[in-house]
């Protein structure tokens, strides 16, 4: 029908499906389609997990060993978050996290900054050795220290302490909050500080009173970076605490789990309700604080 | 001419360098701080850990710890258990990176298009992320209950299973399951990475493009691919070597299980639970040379792409 017609026509450029769709506005509606039903499908495939924790978390330990498995509870219950709440090591092992968490990253914080001032603010000799150094400490494997990290804490009689973590914690946060304030710090124009040491401020003073009110933002997002990493930490927390009460929150989720290992055993709802539990704050602070995490990370990885 | 412009020069480098060398005290005295810090918890034990190496101490031992040179290197070589866990790691690296690369990069580019509710989908993305990745681990160890877990059921309603599978203790799809975690909680994380990298390309780049008619295709390849290449590099590079330190995931799922240990949960296993501070600390050191190995091929890569 069309073969031998359209094969004398001379050849036209080609216009795509995609362009004619565009032109009438009920075409244009149908063109997104697949696109949204793309966009559904990543929103699908990052949430299912967590509506089913939720779903989990709420549903009484009788019908979640149970097949057919119910979607939606039947009979929903807080009986899972009673019986979270209720574990010691768990309540503990919150307080624990934001001790072990929030002291690694003020002090990161207050070290870091300094070091940053002088990285992002100074021309001298052996910066960019510094700048070396900090970035392949970035990148350091945690693993490769540990035997050294496990006799030095012994030695110091940090073992099954929280001081152990906050120690070995500033291995991974501090070249971290280094290199991404270092890169705030760069950013800034240099009229201020210029206008401040012409007044006759020394360093510190430029430092204190221009500087860090202006990365204050970064100070926050930085922050919330390093907090988040030492929060998730798992293998020195595994290898340098014992006891229940010293535990932290990953080493608390996965001690819900029974020795015996059998599914029948394993307190499942319990487990994902202190799974709610402990990522909600983060899920809040993720959703408010978007903007400036992706700028933090960014900074971190792609302008590297 | 001459005469009157030569004394000047000297004057002023000698004034530079004063103040130059005022500048470089006061930042060496900023840095101090934080290059103590980094001495004593990272390079200090780095340097013991390669000490150690050499030597056949214990934990909590009765004899003294003596030096016995590459014996524990030689001893390394031959360790089936070592050589699994590296095949493991690598294995699992190769193809959390990838696929984490290829669905990033698509996501990455559905999002860059504008369309309602994408600020939504970005903080979407992060929110996996964040979460820790034992929490990740236990999520989906819940999921892939071989009894009770939603994706048996998942699958056996929509006929993709005849009967429910036991994911993670059947030695088939243990390291698949192992890999869908990271890869549900990794991948959001690619795809802002390359995001932020699309977001820089001028966008009268493509204008020009459609202008000469060039189809989303050509565009990707001519533009959006060239373009990006940087942001491409720097995100494998620290997935890989993420990758290779991987511990949580595979210590949730198995614990230690050999036939499914990574190379960092036998040297760990070996310095903490055994005791073997000597032999676990060569197995760091070795953990630590292949990292570095991988980081030599990127940046070799890098440099021959930079030419290019």
């Amino acid at each position: 029908m069309s073969t031998a017609a359209e094969a004398v026509r001379p050849v036209a450029r080609p216009v795509s499906l995609s362009r004619r769709l565009r032109k009438n506005p009920l075409g244009r509606f149908f063109a997104r389609i697949p696109f949204y039903i793309l966009i559904a499908a990543i929103f699908v495939y990052a949430l299912f997990p967590f509506y089913w924790v939720v779903r989990s978390s709420f549903t009484p330990e009788v019908n979640l060993f149970q097949t057919p498995i119910q979607y939606f509870p039947d009979h929903p219950t807080l009986a899972n978050y009673r019986g979270a709440l209720s574990a010691n090591f768990f309540t503990d092992a919150l307080l624990n996290s934001v001790i072990v968490a929030g002291s690694v990253t003020l002090l990161s914080l207050a070290i870091g900054s300094s070091a940053a001032f002088a990285l992002g603010r100074f021309k001298f000799h052996g910066r960019s050795f510094v700048m070396y150094l900090v970035l392949s400490m970035t990148i350091f494997p945690q693993i490769a220290i540990l035997g050294a990290l496990y006799t030095m804490i012994t030695k110091f009689n940090l073992y099954d302490t929280l001081g152990a973590l906050v120690f070995s914690y500033l291995i991974f946060t501090l070249p971290f909050t280094i290199w991404v304030l270092t890169s705030f710090m760069r950013t800034l124009p240099g009229d201020l500080e210029e206008a401040a040491y012409v007044d006759g401020a020394t360093p510190l003073q430029v430092f204190w009173k221009v500087l860090l009110p202006l990365i204050a933002p970064g100070l926050v997002t930085t922050g919330l970076l390093a907090f988040i990493s030492a929060w998730n930490e798992y293998l020195y927390a595994l290898s340098f605490i014992q006891s229940p009460g010293n535990y932290t929150v990953p080493l608390a989720i996965t001690s819900f789990v029974s020795p015996t290992g059998s599914s029948f055993a394993v307190p499942w709802g319990q487990i994902m309700a202190a799974t709610v539990i402990v990522t909600l704050p983060l899920i809040i602070l993720v959703l408010v604080l978007q903007k400036r995490i992706i700028a933090g990370l960014t900074a971190g990885a792609v302008k590297g | 001419m001459a005469s009157v412009a030569a004394p000047a020069p000297p004057r002023r480098r000698r004034r530079r360098t004063k103040l130059q060398r005022r500048q470089t005290r006061v930042a060496w005295l900023l840095l101090l701080p934080s290059l103590a810090v980094v001495a004593l918890v990272a390079l200090y034990p780095l340097g013991k850990t390669i000490y150690t190496s050499f030597t056949n101490q214990e934990f909590l031992a009765l004899e003294p710890t003596q030096w016995v040179g590459l014996a524990n290197y030689r001893a390394l070589i031959h360790d089936s258990f070592f050589r699994s866990a590296v095949w493991t790691t690598v294995k699992f690296t190769l193809i959390t990176v990838s696929i984490e690369f290829a669905l990033g990069l698509a996501i990455a580019l559905v999002v860059n298009s504008k369309f309602r509710g994408r600020g939504l989908m970005r903080a979407v993305m992060l929110v996996p992320w964040a979460i820790p990745t034992v929490v990740a681990a236990q999520m989906w160890k819940w999921m892939l209950d071989d009894t009770f877990g939603v994706i048996n059921d998942l699958g056996m309603r929509l006929h993709l299973l005849s009967h429910p599978h036991a994911w993670i203790s059947d030695p088939s799809t243990s390291l698949a399951s192992v890999c869908a975690v990271d890869i549900w909680k990794t991948t959001p994380f690619v795809a802002l990475l390359l995001l932020a990298g699309l977001q820089v390309i001028p966008q009268d780049l493509y204008e020009a493009a459609e202008v000469d008619g060039a189809n989303a295709l050509q565009q990707f390849w001519r533009i959006t691919f060239p373009l990006l290449k940087p942001a491409i590099l720097v995100t494998l590079i620290f997935r890989t070597l993420d990758a290779l330190r991987v511990f949580d995931v595979f210590y949730v799922f198995f614990g230690n299980r050999p036939d499914t240990q990574t190379m960092a949960i036998y040297a760990q296993s070996t310095i903490v639970s055994v005791g073997h501070v000597g032999y676990g600390s060569a197995i760091s050191v070795a953990i630590f040379v292949i990292i570095a190995i991988f980081v030599v091929i990127y940046v070799t890569l890098n440099r021959v792409a930079g030419e290019e």
